[in-house]
């Protein structure tokens, strides 16, 4: 695209100058305007190869890194069963670790969004402007703070305070698998890591959404006011249908947090097999994993690793890419035509 | 159901800022009535008043009655939401919601405050809207399609269309056509002819041939300059006030010597 636009205007822009220099000043002093060279013609070309490069720069990276996993991965992924930590093969091995993070990062998501879209709507459509500008600040300063703070608050604060919480779920709900007891006398659950990891996306999901919120146009919003809606009519009738992809790419990102958070889970997260239950000890997401063994890996150990992040890699890819195909669902109606 | 409306001493203020001062109007129900006058003279701010669209920006407020067959729309009690589905309202530029086919569209008013309607009723109110709209004909195979796929008059009728579903007792437009072309404006002005047989239609025009061509009475807004508020001049029947003014700012106004 960006080829096509700056070969385009040297040729539109000469048109004009040809029937000024023949038709009004054939014989000025300083002969007719030269066809060829054009002031800013220079500019064209740098920003053209600039963007060119900026775009090719990130397919480049993204492919260095993808050569890098599969190469470092592949002598875990073709050695012997025996040889890969839990000596029954990589997949063995990897499984539980993605039904872990899928499981955190999916609990994560289902307690943020809600939250996060009901706060940006408050602060978009409800509060009076004062409050939603400190709001707004507060958003983002959570947004700033660094995931080892959120881990260090999981572990002191937030997993001590929520075992009465899984105590009354494994009396109550103690059924249900997912609430199966004994909870854990520390906190230091999936659960707990999940909602640690849900605090940390909240300011993702909201600040983009706002966003986005505060972009429905007028028009659209007046419209529905004018029919007779009230306030949450309008929100519903304009303001979410304009704001759909919008906030599924957000949720999206908060998302690929979720998958990718590392320091969070490691520290709140008491790790250990793969368990039905969300409130005992156990369970673990791919990105602690490779965090706490890292530092003692070698050889095929690191592969194993390696291997790990590279299944972490493509479940992002295949988000993103369900994601895409979601918003793309409804092109038709997405107003952009 | 048509009604008529009373104004009463109307002023507008957006926080301290009087917009509009001193409003007193009678509009009869299945009349056409123009607001003309130039830019910034508060006519469409006296419009969104008699839906109480104004208060939509934070700080607008009214002083004075505004009576819709004698029920005061600023009354205590008065819900602002119920004002606006017996008062509807088409706006300058077209704005079908982009999300929604050409049916939800229509049915899009219809649909609010929790209310429920059967299939047959809803196809049959679809169309009858698109008819009383002058679309039924153009859209008729295509229900299903985006709103925002028809041209710029389309849409605008499609606006009108979804407007009396709600079944107003007054349409009020804010320059329709002004973002028209002159065939879809022809449109839309045969389409306001024939609304008057059942509603109470107000519009704003920038447009003087419009007013002329369209309505019964015309009523010119002025302003002394800025930072004043906005003054009803003079209101008559139309071919009075373009033939006849009896003030001299309508006369240079209507002539074109300024605006």
């Amino acid at each position: 695209m960006t080829r096509t636009a700056g070969e385009m205007t040297p040729a539109t822009s000469k048109g004009p100058d040809v029937t000024t220099t023949q038709t009004k000043t054939p014989e000025q002093a300083e002969g007719p305007r030269p066809l060829s060279a054009r002031e800013g013609a220079g500019g064209d070309k740098i920003f053209s190869g600039a963007a060119l490069a900026a775009g090719a720069i990130i397919l480049v990276v993204l492919f260095a890194v993808a050569v890098f996993l599969i190469a470092q991965a592949l002598p875990a992924l073709v050695a012997p069963q025996d040889q890969i930590a839990g000596g029954k093969g990589f997949w063995a091995y990897i499984l539980p670790l993605v039904i872990g993070t899928v499981i955190a990062a999916v609990i994560a998501l289902v307690i943020a969004t809600p939250i996060s879209i009901g706060v940006a709507l408050f602060i978009s459509h409800y509060a009076p402007r004062e409050i939603a500008q400190i709001l707004g600040y507060v958003i983002d300063l959570l947004a700033a703070i660094p995931s080892v703070v959120f881990g260090a608050w999981g572990i002191s604060f937030l997993a001590p305070a929520l075992v009465p919480g899984y105590n009354w779920l494994s009396s109550t709900l103690g059924w249900i698998p997912i609430f199966a007891g004994p909870p854990s006398a520390t906190g230091k659950t999936i659960m707990t890591a999940s909602v640690v990891l849900a605090v940390m996306i909240i300011p993702i999901i909201t600040s983009i959404s706002r966003e986005i919120f505060l972009q429905t146009p007028k028009l659209h919003e007046e419209a529905a006011l004018a029919l007779g809606a009230t306030r949450w009519e309008m929100v519903k009738m304009a303001v979410f249908p304009f704001a759909r992809p919008g906030v599924i790419s957000a949720v999206m990102l908060g998302l690929g947090r979720a998958l990718g958070e590392t320091m969070a889970v490691a520290l709140v997260l008491s790790s250990g097999p793969l368990l039905a239950s969300l409130i005992k000890s156990g369970n673990q997401t791919i990105a602690a994993e490779i965090a706490l063994n890292f530092p003692e890996a070698s050889g095929l150990s690191l592969s194993t690793l390696i291997a790990a992040g590279l299944v972490l890699f493509v479940i992002t890819l295949v988000v993103n890419v369900v994601a895409r195909w979601v918003i793309s669902r409804h092109k038709e109606f997405s107003g952009a035509n | 159901m048509s009604k008529r409306i009373d104004v009463k001493d109307l002023n507008v203020y957006y926080g301290n800022f009087l917009a509009v001062e001193g409003v007193n109007i009678n509009i009869a129900a299945r009349s056409v009535t123009a607001f003309i006058g130039p830019s910034g003279c508060g006519k469409s701010t006296f419009l969104r008043t008699l839906n109480r669209m104004h208060e939509v920006l934070p700080g607008a407020r009214v002083e004075g009655e505004v009576l819709l067959d004698g029920d005061d729309l600023y009354g205590s009690g008065v819900d602002p939401v119920a004002v606006r589905t017996h008062v509807g309202m088409v706006f300058q530029r077209p704005n079908p919601f982009p999300t929604m086919s050409i049916r939800d569209n229509v049915l899009a008013g219809v649909k609010l405050n929790g209310k429920r309607i059967s299939k047959s009723d809803a196809e049959g109110l679809v169309e009858s809207s698109l008819r009383g709209a002058n679309l039924w004909n153009e859209v008729k195979d295509r229900l299903d399609k985006p709103g925002s796929g028809l041209s710029g008059g389309q849409q605008q009728r499609l606006c009108i269309a979804r407007a009396i579903a709600v079944k107003p007792d007054v349409i009020l437009m804010d320059e329709p056509c002004s973002a028209l072309d002159p065939i879809s404006t022809l449109a839309i002005e045969d389409l306001i002819e024939e609304l008057k047989a059942n509603y109470t239609v107000v519009i704003v025009t920038h447009n003087m041939q419009q007013a002329a061509r369209v309505s019964d009475k015309t009523a010119f807004f002025n302003i002394a300059g800025t930072g004043k508020p906005g003054k009803l001049i003079e209101y008559a029947a139309t071919t009075e006030i373009f033939n006849n003014p009896k003030v001299k700012a309508t006369e240079d106004y209507v002539s074109g010597r300024f605006g």
